[in-house]
């Protein structure tokens, strides 16, 4: 029992560690025997010791996982804030030239039409999305609009809650980029602020390459509620190119929901695509490198949905005159393009 | 980013100058521009307002400017007061022969933009000076057609014995 003492409380010295535990039994015994039953006994302890050791490395493992989910879920709770005050216009004009050297020189980037956007004033640019988790289009014109009507003029983007959890999520929010939620949009125009939406979001985000030719607002119609309750005009903004920046395969409904990322991170897809430089790419939470696609961006005339549709007016008669306008304008676009990629 | 353009056009510099004066001239002659607004009530002389953006590669850069230096048919001036820094300035000076020497001299820049933005006004000066050279051309075509236009008016107007 000394013995059994003398060796737990060695091995609880030497931190519960096997070595210890037998050089100290080795040490206070005389004959190869008693080194035998010795060894068996300070076994025992060790395996005893160890299960301790286990137990307590398992409840610190299951502390530390729990602190770690507690920070990230503070972390990405604090980035999911529309604070508009994020948008810092001074960091916004020094990355411009960057932004200008990507969006000129890799993506051969186009806008047209940017004074259809009223000079003052809120107003709800309503655009087509594309190019994964990268959406090329979007800096692009948050480029060409920030150069356009200069960085003063306020201008918001709303992104998909992943999008604002990711890494970059502290360079967009300088941008002007918020959490996509109606409560941030209605924020941002009362504010005064221009504010651009994608109502296809990642639905038609990671639509497959094949549809790249289509707008898919996957019948979302809050857009116009939105405007509506707003007062606002809705200025559709048309993108085409930023499908063609990778191989999108599928939307990966099937897989979303078979993984129940649809019920816990709102997500409805988990996209699969080839893209640089992962090849198979399976949710593109990394996001990827786009390929030097050429985007172009058309901004249509504004629409005034109450002077156009009535003061009580059929959101799902809007929802087609505005869908189909960009579909027609998309159309254009495809048209005016004769190669993959080159444009 | 410093950029040096001149031309030489055939015609006195007040002629030249009340070209360049005006505004709504400048939408005619300068190559790759989008807009050229007064803004505010005063449409020329020191003090001057303009909203203007030039097209360069991905986007329309510019943003308001202000008349810093008004020197009559010698030096206009102007500096941004919002948007991209910018300082631009007409220089004419009358040759022996009654023509006239027009120098474009247009520095650009984003400060506090570091390399990137060192790299970025590498890559757009062949764009800008093109915009340059061409706008300086436009303006002698412009300015001598003009001169032509005035000289056929006289001519007429002394056949009519007016």
């Amino acid at each position: 029992m000394a013995d059994e003492q003398t060796v737990s409380e060695r091995a609880k010295q030497n931190g519960g560690g096997a070595s210890g535990a037998l050089h100290g039994r080795l040490g206070s015994l005389g004959d190869v025997g008693r080194v035998g039953g010795g060894l068996a006994r300070a076994g025992g302890e060790f395996v005893r010791s160890g299960r301790r050791f286990g137990g307590a490395l398992a409840q610190a493992g299951q502390q530390a996982t729990a602190d770690a989910a507690s920070r990230a879920a503070r972390e990405v709770s604090e980035r999911l804030t529309a604070d508009l005050d994020d948008r810092d216009p001074d960091h916004l004009r020094e990355q411009l030239p960057l932004l200008w050297l990507i969006a000129s020189f890799w993506f051969r980037g186009e806008v047209r039409d940017l004074g259809n956007i009223p000079e003052e004033g809120p107003v709800l640019m309503v655009g087509n999305h594309s190019g994964g988790n990268m959406t090329p289009d979007t800096f692009i014109f948050t480029l060409a609009f920030s150069t356009y009507f200069g960085v003063e003029r306020a201008f918001h983007q709303l992104a998909h809650n992943l999008v604002m959890a990711s890494p970059f999520a502290r360079l967009l929010r300088s941008g002007g980029t918020v959490a996509a939620s109606p409560e941030n949009a209605r924020t941002a125009l009362e504010s005064g602020a221009a504010l651009l939406v994608y109502p296809g979001g990642d639905w038609e985000v990671h639509r497959p390459t094949r549809d790249r030719n289509k707008v898919d607002f996957a019948g979302r119609k809050g857009f116009i509620r939105l405007a509506l309750d707003a007062d606002v005009p809705i200025v559709p903004v048309v993108a085409i190119g930023g499908q063609e920046t990778a191989l999108f395969i599928s939307r990966g409904a099937w897989l979303a929901q078979l993984l129940g990322a649809d019920r816990l991170l709102r997500l409805k897809v988990l996209p699969i695509s080839l893209a640089v430089p992962w090849g198979l790419n399976i949710g593109d939470f990394f996001g990827h490198i786009p390929l030097p696609a050429k985007i172009t961006v058309e901004v249509l005339e504004p629409i005034d949905v109450r002077e156009q549709f009535g003061d009580d007016p059929d959101l799902n008669e809007v929802y087609d005159y505005v869908t189909r306008v960009m579909q027609e304008t998309l159309d254009t676009l495809a048209a005016e393009r004769r190669f993959p990629v080159i444009g | 980013m410093r950029l040096n353009e001149s031309i030489v056009i055939s015609a006195p510099p007040n002629l030249v100058w009340d070209y360049l004066a005006e505004p709504s001239n400048y939408l005619h002659f300068m190559s790759g521009v989008t807009r050229w607004e007064v803004e505010g009530e005063q449409r020329s002389g020191l003090g001057a307002r303009y909203r203007m953006l030039i097209r360069v590669g991905s986007a329309e850069v510019g943003g308001l400017i202000e008349i810093v230096e008004w020197n009559e048919e010698r030096d206009m001036a102007w500096s941004s007061v919002l948007g991209v820094d910018q300082r631009g300035r007409w220089r004419l000076r009358q040759l022996p022969d009654g023509r006239t020497r027009v120098e474009l001299r247009f520095a650009y820049g984003v400060a506090g933009a570091g390399i990137p933005g060192w790299i970025a006004e590498l890559f757009a000066a062949p764009q800008l000076g093109g915009h340059l050279r061409r706008s300086l051309q436009q303006l002698k075509r412009q300015v001598e057609h003009e001169q032509l236009r005035a000289e056929a008016a006289a001519r007429q107007r002394e056949r009519a014995g007016v």
